[in-house]
């Protein structure tokens, strides 16, 4: 585990980036983490940050895709246009959640 | 009389009735199972149908062979649950009041779900062998292929057996091989996964494999449809593979009835409670084998070992005692690679699949993630094993619903954060 400053707040992060304490987490550290993926977030963005946060805190996983699409009412065409190249590990890491794995 | 209603008579249904019915007593308890199609698949037999190394003789049988005597066997299409009432409502009308209630309704194919899937290449130069008319139509496709490029694909996780897919591209390599068609035929293998498997030590083990044999692989590749004109599968961001023969693993989803009821997520799965295998929404619904929303593989031998779990839950439930939480997330499969070899896995939810031996701790016989001829050996001889001993609960000697930790060569970045 490392650590890195972000807009002056300290936040540890694993081997892949992705923050492992939660609570180092708010809207400015969002901002910052997407800032380094070349996304400037708009409500577009939030509306997905929103989701996956809820959601974590609700069943404990990153949603996958198809629980965005049909649990969110977030259409797969805009999360790719949102956060190209791979949207849920990017909006995952925005979010402030650790990688999502595709575990079985 | 109190009620014990199975849904389902699938592998985990039809383990649960013989389960149970050993253990509750007649007088005290009905068991009753319900399902709409009469024929018992024996589902990991489909992978060998394209090959004509199985036909329907060994993957088809008579479900209600393996319903035990004194359990009422209904075959019906289910309507819907009502959990707050306690009943189960059939397409005929029919209803059933329950005091126990256990969902085996398993997850199906839904090709529906990719847009363009059931296009015009459908069973014409677009198949599935997860169902038995998929692998019979593969099997007539395959006696006319003449070469051009083979596509495996995975459409979606999670995925009835996972590691399926790997296997059939490595008996496309050999089959093709034995034919001289193997140096005309281009073999791809697209996932929607970053890697070959869903586990990194396996993964790693089955990429090099790929490579070795020639097959390409295409990662994070998430289908958004297929254009039966050009013949391709293009992802949501555009990218696109061309096929001659595309063999697809369709989304996998939950039945129908398990989202008229209410009870599923957005794959119409059952959210269940991990360790125990009770509903997390009521308490007398029991929930097993790939209709869970569980973390682990979706597979005959996790059934099995869930089936145990849940048998000795049941009857705790039933005297009103605690629930043990004894599921491990423990999965072992067998993947054929070719030659007469095969692998085979032993994983649960905290510890990926590592080398050692099987069933017996530095014994074997079988090895665990190496490649040998009596894991082969060990998948042909599994056909037996789940027609005469798994289906009715016969215990196996050695096989265990909690995985063993013993004889496994156990690096520390094997072992995952419960």
């Amino acid at each position: 585990m490392t650590q890195k400053q972000l807009n002056g707040v300290t936040i540890d992060i694993d081997d892949d980036g992705y923050m492992t304490n939660h609570a180092q987490w708010n809207r400015d550290v969002a901002a910052a983490l997407a800032k380094e993926l070349d996304i400037e977030l708009t409500d577009g963005h939030w509306r997905v940050l929103d989701f996956i946060d809820k959601d974590f805190k609700e069943k404990g996983v990153v949603p996958g895709m198809r629980r965005m699409n049909k649990i969110g009412g977030i259409p797969t065409k805009d999360l790719y246009s949102l956060f190209p190249d791979g949207p849920i590990k990017k909006a995952a890491k925005v979010a402030g959640y650790p990688k999502p794995v595709s575990c079985v | 009389m109190k009620k014990l209603l199975i849904l389902g008579a699938g592998t985990s249904g039809t383990m649960m009735a013989n389960r149970l019915r050993k253990k509750l007593p007649a007088d005290e308890w009905a068991i009753a199972i319900i399902d709409q199609y009469p024929k018992h698949y024996y589902q990991p037999g489909f992978l060998f149908m394209p090959f004509g190394i199985y036909s329907e003789k060994d993957v088809i049988k008579p479900k209600q062979k393996f319903i035990p005597p004194k359990v009422y066997y209904i075959e019906s299409e289910i309507d819907r649950i009502e959990p707050d009432r306690n009943r189960v409502l059939l397409r005929s009308g029919k209803q059933f009041d329950y005091d126990v209630l256990i969902l085996a309704t398993g997850v199906k194919t839904a090709p529906d779900q990719v847009e363009g899937m059931r296009g015009d290449d459908w069973r014409r130069r677009v198949f599935d062998f997860y169902t038995f008319e998929g692998a019979l139509a593969l099997h007539n496709a395959l006696r006319d292929w003449n070469g051009g490029k083979l596509v495996v694909h995975i459409s979606e996780m999670p995925i009835k057996c996972p590691v399926a897919p790997l296997e059939f591209a490595f008996l496309a390599d050999w089959w093709l091989t034995e034919r001289g068609l193997r140096n005309k035929t281009e073999i791809s293998y697209v996932t929607p996964l970053s890697g070959a498997f869903t586990k990194p030590i396996a993964s790693k083990v089955l990429a090099h494999l790929l490579e070795e044999k020639g097959i390409k692989v295409v990662t994070d590749f998430n289908v958004a449809r297929i254009n039966n004109e050009q013949h391709k599968l293009v992802s949501w961001d555009e990218k696109e593979v061309g096929y001659d023969l595309l063999v697809t693993v369709p989304t996998n989803m939950g039945d129908p009835a398990i989202e008229r009821s209410g009870l599923g997520d957005e794959l119409n799965l059952v959210p269940t409670n991990r360790h125990t295998l009770q509903s997390k929404q009521h308490q007398n619904i029991f929930v097993i084998g790939d209709a869970t929303d569980l973390p682990s593989s979706k597979a005959g031998s996790v059934a099995h070992f869930e089936s145990e779990v849940l048998a000795e839950n049941i009857v705790h439930y039933i005297k009103g005692e605690p629930l043990e939480s004894q599921f491990d997330g423990h999965a072992n499969c067998f993947i054929e690679s070719g030659y007469h070899k095969a692998f085979l896995l032993d994983f649960n939810y905290d510890l990926q699949p590592v080398p050692g031996k099987y069933p017996l701790p530095f014994i074997g016989p079988f090895s665990l993630l190496r490649e040998t001829r009596m894991n082969d050996l060990g998948k042909l001889a599994f056909k037996w094993v789940y027609w005469n001993l798994l289906l009715k609960g016969v215990p196996m000697p050695g096989v265990g619903h909690h995985m063993s930790r013993l004889g496994k060569q156990i690096p520390t970045e094997a072992i995952q954060p419960a």
